[in-house]
């Protein structure tokens, strides 16, 4: 019998890296945008970073440089942190963490540093959570759209299968009891059991932060199904306008009763990747009141354990009471302004976005330059957007969205004046598109030569960057 | 309500590894606050050399500082998420690489894979080459950690090759075949072999025998091989180490398929002692695993603070050979304290090349041949005499008596403490009334010639 070389998982394609999510990065990555270099290259928008709020944590690092050189009390402690790969974490980063996420929560909800596990990034601890609550070939319930992410991190090695839960803009995509019904049932009708919801609050990539009423209704839903909710948090400090952020922790917090009934079935995850702008330091966490997933998540770590020099970095920073206070409230300003930013720029080209007030983008109306309510449409749309307008953004399809015609734009990885000429080449496109009516003229393809590599010497260059005007 | 992985116990961590750790924790020796605990001995690291590498950072405070050539590099690495790795750094890593093996060989930077450690590393081997229920043989004795690492979420079997202190736990041809035919008779599916050379516990660097029965092997059964090459950078003594790869290149190999079955596992946790930092690595000539792998390596990146610090260090090639250098002599006398103090004790280890412990035979000092008298042994050298050594039991071994000891995770002074109560228990046992001694038999005394450890004790000098 001729045996397989290598396992089904490093064949297959459930890594679901060919998804259009992972394909318009590799054509801005053949032709990125340079201000100066490669000014009709392809702006990126498909990219939800925080690059808004970095010069806080330089002027931090800056007044603080022997945190990051190793030392304590102006004593080296190198071998202390080099030898530290205990997965339980640095006491000091475990608390600092739990406290900055109380903070970000308006200090409605506290968290235990004995119940927090951390991770290398938040991609690590959703993983890990499946690895804990499913066997191979049980489902995950997730409301779309969703992170295209979700279809690598908890399907590929966990074997879980997702089964959306599926919202529709006719209420602005909120999870509704007949929605959650539905996809219950639906994995039902496909042999599946159901270990759980997996919820993004605030959610990616609709911006938007979770309704009480969705919380209660999720809540509600898992105790009567006896099973998990996942929320993940990542996006829980960027949220700048109101409603504010409600965690499912609080809620509860709030009532005792379904706080006994549902308490070690509800997990947290965390991560330092889009509040603080840190996604390369790898920083995640899971949060959970189980003591035995918690246990089982942190031997699991073993396998994605936070670099100790890392956690001795940001416990001093996240330590530093009034620095975080600070960080939160002016970060939060920034990205609100250029959410505006954003918003007011799609108006001007007569495109609408849904109303949001968290994350790093918008999720965007286009169904009205679609010429036909299809998903095949949808492409082509979008296909245009990169290759002739030149802006990378994520169709709805990626994220599983039933409805064609809405994308994500990014709005806070780039400067200000990029952002602007982003806006600009959409005004452009769809005034030639409306003008043209059902034929558009292909504006050519910049040949750009691809022997100059995306990367200098060492790391990405980012094009020229925005100083924001308020004080630090 | 959980999966199985979660309330199972196939992590593996209930195993006596582990729970000499525990006792540790629960009463650690320090030299002025708690001169009767527990030494630690069970620790595989190595801090011999923090103080050349602390130097190293007051010389050049702005790397630190994450400054490069006097400019900032703190947001290109906060963003710097590419699971591709950093260049720069993996440029290093493959020249470290390729030094250590003498620059016989050359390695690419595209067919290296960078993950948090050398735990997930090997994990993410086996996501890619076998299917839960498939098998990979492990030549025993073997780090205990495997037991987690390659089974626990891949549900990959193990099944050991076993090794017996008859040749030096030397790996052979027939407990090859014998692991196979074992493996089939429990209807697993052998998808490769998986070994650590050097070897951790024997300290041993695999010899070009075993090589190539490896080779020949893997040939024949058309399966992978796993060289995990993690302390390839402590090997302090001759014979020197070869790499499987160094001698597939010397077959001719690289047009043959088994080119693309080889894959070695790296990490800098134990050459440079920087096991926090979290930093391994796969390399594969195979486009696939390294495609796959890279993908996978998602789940445990390297984080770009550390990327960055480290690739520094490393291209400071004056530097880095003269502490590899360094480290190794400092390993050496390591070696020969822990070796010598044993002797005294009337305890004899396998001569070992490399690691940062040695493989010590206790077989004289069990009240029977078996793994309860092992087990019994254990408890009384870290309850009785302090020293939380690791049983062979642990590692697998397929004989009782054996006992990992690490050289490298303490002071000089404390080493020597150790030894001291080392003696001290030997002498006392030696004069116990009526202690059954064990009997060593024709098998163990033929090993003396080669096995025991006859080195002449060397003064250590301060530093």
């Amino acid at each position: 019998m001729k045996m397989r070389l290598l396992s089904r998982k490093a064949t297959c394609n459930t890594h679901g890296q060919d998804s259009s999510y992972f394909l318009g990065w590799q054509e801005y990555e053949k032709n990125p945008y340079d201000e100066v270099l490669n000014p009709k290259g392809i702006i990126q928008m498909g990219l939800a970073e925080n690059q808004l709020s970095f010069d806080f944590l330089e002027s931090w690092l800056a007044k603080n440089p022997d945190v990051a050189a190793f030392k304590r009390d102006g004593k080296s402690i190198f071998p202390e942190l080099a030898l530290f790969q205990d997965y339980h974490g640095l006491p000091a980063f475990k608390k600092a963490l739990v406290d900055f996420m109380a903070e970000i929560r308006g200090n409605k909800v506290t968290f235990d540093p004995n119940h927090i596990v951390l991770t290398a990034g938040a991609t690590s601890a959703n993983e890990t959570l499946m690895f804990c609550l499913a066997e191979p070939g049980e489902a995950f319930l997730l409301p779309t759209p969703y992170y295209p992410g979700f279809d690598r991190d908890l399907k590929w090695r966990p074997g879980v299968e997702i089964v959306p839960i599926q919202c529709t803009s006719s209420n602005n995509f909120q999870i509704t009891e007949a929605a959650l019904q539905q996809a219950y049932q639906e994995a039902e009708k496909r042999n599946l059991r159901v270990k759980g919801v997996l919820v993004t609050n605030p959610s990616n990539p609709l911006g938007t932060t979770m309704s009480r009423n969705e919380l209660n209704l999720l809540i509600d839903f898992i105790s009567d199904k006896d099973m998990h909710l996942i929320s993940d948090e990542i996006y829980s400090g960027t949220v700048f306008s109101s409603p504010g952020f409600v965690s499912v922790m609080e809620i509860l917090n709030e009532n005792n009763s379904l706080k006994d009934q549902v308490w070690d079935r509800v997990h947290v995850v965390y991560s330092l990747s889009k509040d603080l702008g840190l996604p390369g330091f790898r920083v995640g966490a899971i949060y959970s009141n189980n003591d035995t997933v918690i246990d089982a998540a942190r031997k699991m770590s073993s396998f994605g354990v936070v670099s100790s020099q890392t956690q001795y970095l940001l416990s001093a920073m996240l330590s530093d009471k009034k620095f975080t206070r600070n960080y939160i409230t002016q970060n939060q300003k920034r990205l609100k302004r250029r959410q505006r930013m954003l918003i007011s720029g799609l108006q001007k080209a007569g495109i609408s976005c849904l109303e949001s007030n968290a994350g790093l983008f918008c999720w965007v109306d286009m169904r009205h330059l679609l010429q036909s309510n299809t998903f095949e449409a949808e492409m082509e749309l979008w296909k245009k957007i990169v290759y002739d307008v030149r802006l990378n953004i994520s169709p709805g399809s990626s994220c599983h969205c039933t409805e064609p015609g809405w994308f994500r734009v990014c709005f806070a990885n780039m400067s200000e004046q990029t952002l602007e000429l982003a806006m600009k080449r959409l005004k452009a496109f769809v005034v030639e598109l409306t003008a043209n009516g059902c034929s558009q003229s292909r504006t050519e393809f910049s040949s750009w030569n691809s022997k100059r590599k995306s990367l200098p010497k060492w790391v990405f260059r980012l094009s020229s960057r925005d100083r924001e005007q308020e004080e630090p | 309500m959980l999966s199985r992985k979660a309330s199972c116990d196939s992590h593996g961590q209930d195993s006596s590894y582990f729970l000499g750790w525990q006792e540790y924790e629960k009463n650690p020796y320090h030299t002025v606050h708690n001169p009767t605990g527990i030494i630690q001995m069970g620790l595989a690291e190595n801090q011999l050399s923090f103080d050349l590498i602390e130097s190293w950072l007051r010389r050049n405070p702005d790397i630190v500082g994450l400054k490069r050539d006097g400019e900032s590099a703190f947001r290109e690495l906060a963003l710097f998420q590419d699971y591709h790795g950093l260049p720069v750094f993996k440029n290093e890593l493959v020249d470290f690489m390729a030094k250590i093996r003498g620059n016989r060989i050359i390695f690419a930077s595209n067919k290296l894979v960078l993950t948090a450690g050398a735990t997930p590393a090997n994990e993410t081997l086996m996501f890619c080459l076998a299917e839960p229920g498939e098998a990979f043989l492990l030549p025993t004795p073997y780090y205990p950690g495997f037991d987690r690492d390659l089974k626990w979420r891949t549900g990959v079997e193990i099944v050991p090759i076993h090794c017996s202190s008859s040749n030096g736990f030397r790996i052979t041809s027939s407990a090859l075949e014998r692991a196979y035919q074992q493996a089939q008779k429990l209807n697993l599916n052998v998808k490769g072999v998986l070994v650590t050379n050097p070897s951790n516990p024997l300290g041993i660097t695999m010899n070009r025998a075993e090589l190539n029965h490896l080779i020949d092997f893997a040939i024949d059964k058309n399966i992978h091989i796993v060289s995990d090459e993690i302390y390839s950078g402590t090997v302090f003594d001759s014979p020197k180490f070869v790499s499987i790869m160094e001698l597939a290149m010397e077959r001719e190999l690289y047009n043959a398929d088994i080119w693309n079955r080889i894959h070695i596992v790296y990490s800098l946790s134990k050459d440079l002692g920087v096991p926090g930092f979290r930093v391994g690595m796969i390399y594969s000539n195979n486009e696939t695993v390294v495609d796959t792998a890279t993908k996978m390596s998602s789940f445990g990146l390297v984080s770009s603070q550390t990327q960055f610090l480290l690739a520094s260090i490393l291209s400071d090639k004056k530097f880095t050979e003269k502490y590899m250098k360094e480290t190794q002599r400092r390993l050496k006398k390591r070696r020969e304290m822990l070796v010598s103090g044993l002797r005294n004790a009337g305890i004899q280890c396998l001569i070992s090349n490399a690691g940062l412990f040695c493989w010590v035979d206790m077989r004289h000092l069990l009240t029977s041949d078996t793994f309860e008298a092992e087990k019994e042994l254990w408890k009384r050298i870290v309850c009785e005499v302090g020293l939380n050594i690791s049983a062979g039991s642990s590692c697998h071994c397929s004989e009782p008596g054996w006992f990992r000891i690490c050289f490298a995770n303490m002071s000089q002074e404390t080493l020597q403490v150790a030894m001291q109560r080392m003696k001290a228990f030997t002498d006392s046992s030696n004069s116990a009334v009526s202690q059954q001694q064990f009997v060593n038999n024709t098998r163990a005394r033929s090993l003396t010639k080669w096995v025991f450890q006859l080195s002449s004790y060397e003064s250590e000098p301060h530093r």
